[in-house]
C-alpha cells in the first residue's frame, strides 16, 4: 500500500455547524486528475484515515466537505490553516457524466455532506448546454441542515428546478415541503424516457426513491447511486467494503443501479 | 526431471542444499499440540511419526510408529501468515519543521524455503497472489516476501477426515507452483523438480534412480488419499448460493456460530484486514499498522454510527456466500481450496460443506 501524500490545509470553512469544507494544497507540481464522485483517503497524523468524496477543485485547491462524525473527522475539522494531513487517491468510479450528455438530470440527495453529488451538480450547472433540464431534490431533517444554501438559490436562478424537503421541521416554510425527499418526486417535471438519476444519501432513502421512480415508469438503466461502506484501504484489498461480488471502493462508490440491483437494499448485505 | 529417490537418511542433504542456496528453511514442527510452520535447522526437527486426528470442532496430534515426517495433513496455518502478516506496519509518518514526511515501511525479506506445502496450500497461494499482486495496486509488502520463496511441496499420502480437496480440484496431489515436490514413503522420498531453481537444488542432492515399485507405492497412497469423506458441491452449484440469501438455515447456523472468526484466521485464502494508526504521545510520529480482520467482527461493517451486518446470521452469510459464490465473480474460482481447517478449528464444529449443501438442497425462497 502506497504511503499518503502530505497536503496542506489552506482554508477551513464552516458551512453549517459540524460541517466544514477543507481547502487543500497539493505539493507543487503534483498532478491531480479526478472524476466527480471519486474519493480520497484523508489521514490525520496518529489518528487514522477516512474516505471522503472529492467536492471540487477551485483556485488550485482541492475541496473536501466533511461532517464531524467521530474519531477522525472531529479532530480533522479542528485543524488550523497551515496544518498538514495525508492524502491517498483519487480512488473509485465517479459519475459517468460524459455518458449522460443530452439527458435530463435528476439529482436526489438526502442527509448531510452529500459532496459527491454536489460536485456533479456544479459541473452540470456550469455546462448547462450539455444537458437537458436539471432538477435537484434535497432532503434534510431541519432547514438549517441545508448545506450551501446560497448555491441552491443560484442554481434556481440558472434555470434548475430545485425542490427541498425537511422531514422533522414543525412549521412549513416558503419553498419547502415538510416530509421526505421522495415526496418531492411527483413535482419533478422530467421526461422519464430521457432522464438520468444521480442519487446519494442514506440507503433507505435511495431504496424508497427507486421504488417511487419505478412506479413513475423510470427504467432501472437510468439510475446511478453512490454507496457508502466501511473503507480501510480504498483499493480493493482489505475486504471491508464488499457488497455481494463488488468492492464498493474500486467498483464504486458510484454504481449503475442494474449492476447492484440484486444486492442493494437487502438487510445485512 | 523424472522422479528420483532420496533415501530417508539423506534428507539432511536437502536442508543443506537449501541453506547453501541462501534460504532460511521453514517447515513443520510440533508445537502446542499442533503442526506449525517454523524455522528448522535440520530434518531431526520434522514431526516424525506425528499425524493429526481432525474432525469438525477438534484437532489432536497422535504419535505413530512410522518414521514419516509428512504423515500429517494440515496444521492451523498455511503459508498465509508468512506472506500476508497478521500484523505489520505499512508506512510511517513523521512530523518535521517542514511538514509531515511519509515513508513506506520496507518489509524484511530474507529468502525462505518452505518444506511440506500441500496441494491445497499451493492453490491458496495462487489465490492470494492474485489478490495481493494483481489488484489495483500490487501489495508491496506481500510482494517483497513472496519474491524468491522456494517451495518444497509434498503429495499427501492420506487425507485427514476434514480434507475435501478432491472436490475443489486442489489436491491431494501438488500439481503446479512448486520448485520441488516429494512423495514420502517409509524408506525415503521420490523427488521431482517443478522449476529451474528446483532442478538446480535437485542436482546437488545425492539422488538415486527410483525403482518402479516405489512409483507404484507412491501412486497407490495418492489414490488412497483421494478417498475423502467430504464432497463440496461443484462451483456452478455453489454460485447458486446468491439465490438463497433468505434461506432459514442462516438463522439456524447463527444460533450456533459464536462469531469468533477462527474460521477466517485459519483459512489460507481469507484476506480481510483493518488498519490503525499508532501515534506517539507527542503527536510527532505515527505508524500505520495493518492487522488481519474478519468479516465475523461487528466493526467490520461499521458505517457512520451503524453496523451493516449486525446479526450473526448476516455475518455467517457474508462469509459463506463470499467464500464459495461471489468469490467466483471476483477471482474466477471459489475461495475454498478444501483444506478443511475452518471445520477443524471451529469451536462449535460448524462444517461449511454441510452448511453449503443444506442451503443449496433446501431450495431457495
Ligand atoms: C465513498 C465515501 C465517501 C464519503 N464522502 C464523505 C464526504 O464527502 N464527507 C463526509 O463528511 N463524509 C464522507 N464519508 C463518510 C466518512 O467516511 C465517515 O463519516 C468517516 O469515515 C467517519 O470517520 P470517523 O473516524 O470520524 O468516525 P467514527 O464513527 O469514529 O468511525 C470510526 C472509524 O470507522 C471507519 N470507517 C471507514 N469507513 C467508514 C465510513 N464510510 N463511515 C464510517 N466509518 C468508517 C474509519 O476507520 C473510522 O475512523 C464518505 C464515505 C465513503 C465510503
Ligand atoms: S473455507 Fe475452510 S476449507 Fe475452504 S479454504 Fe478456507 S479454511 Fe480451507
Ligand atoms: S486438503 Fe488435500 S491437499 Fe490439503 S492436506 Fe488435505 S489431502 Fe492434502
Ligand atoms: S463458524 Fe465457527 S469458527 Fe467461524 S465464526 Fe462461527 S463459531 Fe467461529
Ligand atoms: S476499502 Fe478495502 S476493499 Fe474496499
Amino acid at each position: 500500500m502506497t504511503e499518503p501524500l502530505a497536503v496542506t490545509l489552506v482554508k477551513n470553512v464552516e458551512e453549517i455547524p459540524g460541517t466544514h469544507t477543507l481547502h487543500l494544497a497539493l505539493p507543487p507540481g503534483h498532478p491531480f486528475d479526478f472524476h466527480f464522485g471519486q474519493f480520497n483517503m484523508l489521514y490525520l497524523l496518529g489518528v487514522g484515515e477516512v474516505p471522503i468524496s472529492i467536492m471540487g477543485w477551485q483556485d488550485e485547491l482541492l475541496l473536501h466537505t466533511v461532517r464531524a462524525q467521530g474519531l477522525v473527522t472531529k479532530p480533522l475539522l479542528a485543524l488550523k490553516p497551515g496544518s498538514q494531513l495525508g492524502l491517498r487517491g483519487p480512488y473509485g468510479q465517479g459519475w459517468p457524466l460524459a455518458k449522460l450528455r443530452g439527458k435530463e438530470l435528476l439529482f436526489i440527495t438526502a442527509g448531510l455532506g452529500c459532496a459527491p453529488v454536489v460536485a456533479a451538480i456544479r459541473h452540470a450547472v456550469s455546462h448547462r448546454q450539455q444537458f437537458g433540464r436539471i432538477c435537484i431534490l434535497q432532503g434534510v431533517k431541519h432547514h438549517q441542515d441545508l448545506l450551501w444554501q446560497p448555491q441552491y438559490e443560484a442554481w434556481q436562478r440558472q434555470g434548475c428546478q430545485v425542490l427541498l424537503a425537511a422531514s422533522e421541521e414543525k412549521k412549513r416554510r416558503h419553498h419547502w415541503k415538510l416530509g421526505m425527499v421522495t415526496e418531492l418526486l411527483d413535482q419533478a417535471q422530467l421526461d422519464v424516457a430521457n432522464c438520468a438519476v444521480l442519487m446519494c444519501g442514506p440507503e433507505i432513502m435511495m431504496h424508497a426513491a427507486i421504488k417511487t421512480l419505478a412506479a413513475m415508469g423510470m427504467p432501472d438503466e437510468a439510475l446511478y447511486l453512490s454507496l457508502e461502506r466501511n473503507f480501510q484501504c480504498g483499493i480493493g484489498s482489505c475486504g471491508h467494503c464488499q457488497l455481494g461480488p463488488y468492492f464498493v471502493c474500486k467498483d464504486g462508490p458510484v454504481f449503475h443501479y442494474p449492476v447492484i440491483k440484486n444486492w442493494f437494499g437487502r438487510e445485512g448485505i | 526431471m523424472a522422479k528420483a529417490w532420496l533415501p530417508r537418511e539423506r534428507l539432511a542433504a536437502l536442508f543443506e542444499a537449501l541453506k547453501t542456496a541462501g534460504f532460511e528453511v521453514i517447515g513443520p514442527k510440533v508445537k502446542d499440540g499442533a503442526i506449525v510452520l517454523a524455522p528448522l535447522e535440520g530434518p531431526e526437527e520434522l514431526p516424525s511419526g506425528w499425524q493429526e486426528k481432525a474432525e469438525a470442532g477438534s484437532y489432536r496430534l497422535e504419535k505413530t510408529a512410522s518414521q514419516r515426517c509428512f504423515a500429517w495433513n494440515t496444521g492451523p496455518q498455511g503459508l498465509k501468515p508468512f506472506l500476508f502478516k497478521p500484523e505489520e506496519v505499512l508506512w510511517r509518518a513523521h512530523k518535521t519543521a517542514d511538514g509531515i514526511v511519509f515513508r513506506q515501511e520496507q518489509p524484511q525479506q530474507s529468502p525462505k524455503a518452505f518444506i511440506g506445502v500441500r496441494g491445497c496450500d499451493l492453490a491458496a497461494l495462487a489465490i492470494q497472489d492474485r489478490h495481493f499482486l494483481e489488484g489495483l495496486e500490487p501489495d508491496a509488502h506481500y510482494q517483497a516476501r513472496r519474491q524468491g520463496i522456494f517451495i518444497v511441496a509434498v503429495n499427501c499420502a492420506r487425507s485427514a477426515a476434514t480434507c475435501f480437496c478432491v472436490s475443489t480440484g486442489d489436491g491431494p496431489q501438488a500439481s503446479t507452483g512448486f520448485d520441488l515436490v516429494l512423495d514420502e514413503l517409509e524408506a525415503g522420498f521420490l523427488v521431482e523438480a517443478g522449476s529451474p531453481r528446483g532442478r538446480a537444488i535437485a542436482a546437488s542432492l545425492p539422488l538415486e534412480k527410483a525403482s518402479p515399485a516405489r512409483f507404484q507405492a507412491a501412486e497407490k497412497q495418492l489414490q488412497g488419499a483421494r478417498k475423502q469423506q467430504r464432497v463440496m458441491p461443484a462451483q456452478a452449484e455453489l454460485a447458486k448460493l446468491v439465490d438463497a440469501l433468505d434461506h432459514e438455515r442462516w438463522q439456524q447456523v447463527a444460533e450456533r456460530c459464536l462469531a469468533c472468526g477462527n474460521c477466517t484466521s485459519v483459512c489460507p485464502t481469507c484476506f480481510c484486514s483493518k488498519q490503525q494508526s499508532l501515534g506517539d504521545i507527542h503527536g510527532l510520529e505515527a505508524q500505520q499498522q495493518r492487522l488481519w480482520d474478519s468479516c465475523f467482527s461487528v466493526q467490520h461493517s461499521y458505517v457512520a454510527g451503524k453496523v451493516v451486518r449486525f446479526d450473526i446470521k448476516h455475518r455467517y452469510r457474508q462469509w459463506l456466500v463470499h467464500k464459495l459464490a461471489t468469490w467466483q465473480q471476483q477471482f474466477g474460482r471459489s475461495g475454498c481450496v478444501g483444506c478443511g481447517r475452518c471445520i477443524a478449528w471451529c469451536p462449535v464444529a460448524i462444517d461449511l460443506v454441510e452448511e453449503a449443501k443444506a442451503i443449496l438442497e433446501g431450495g431457495h425462497d
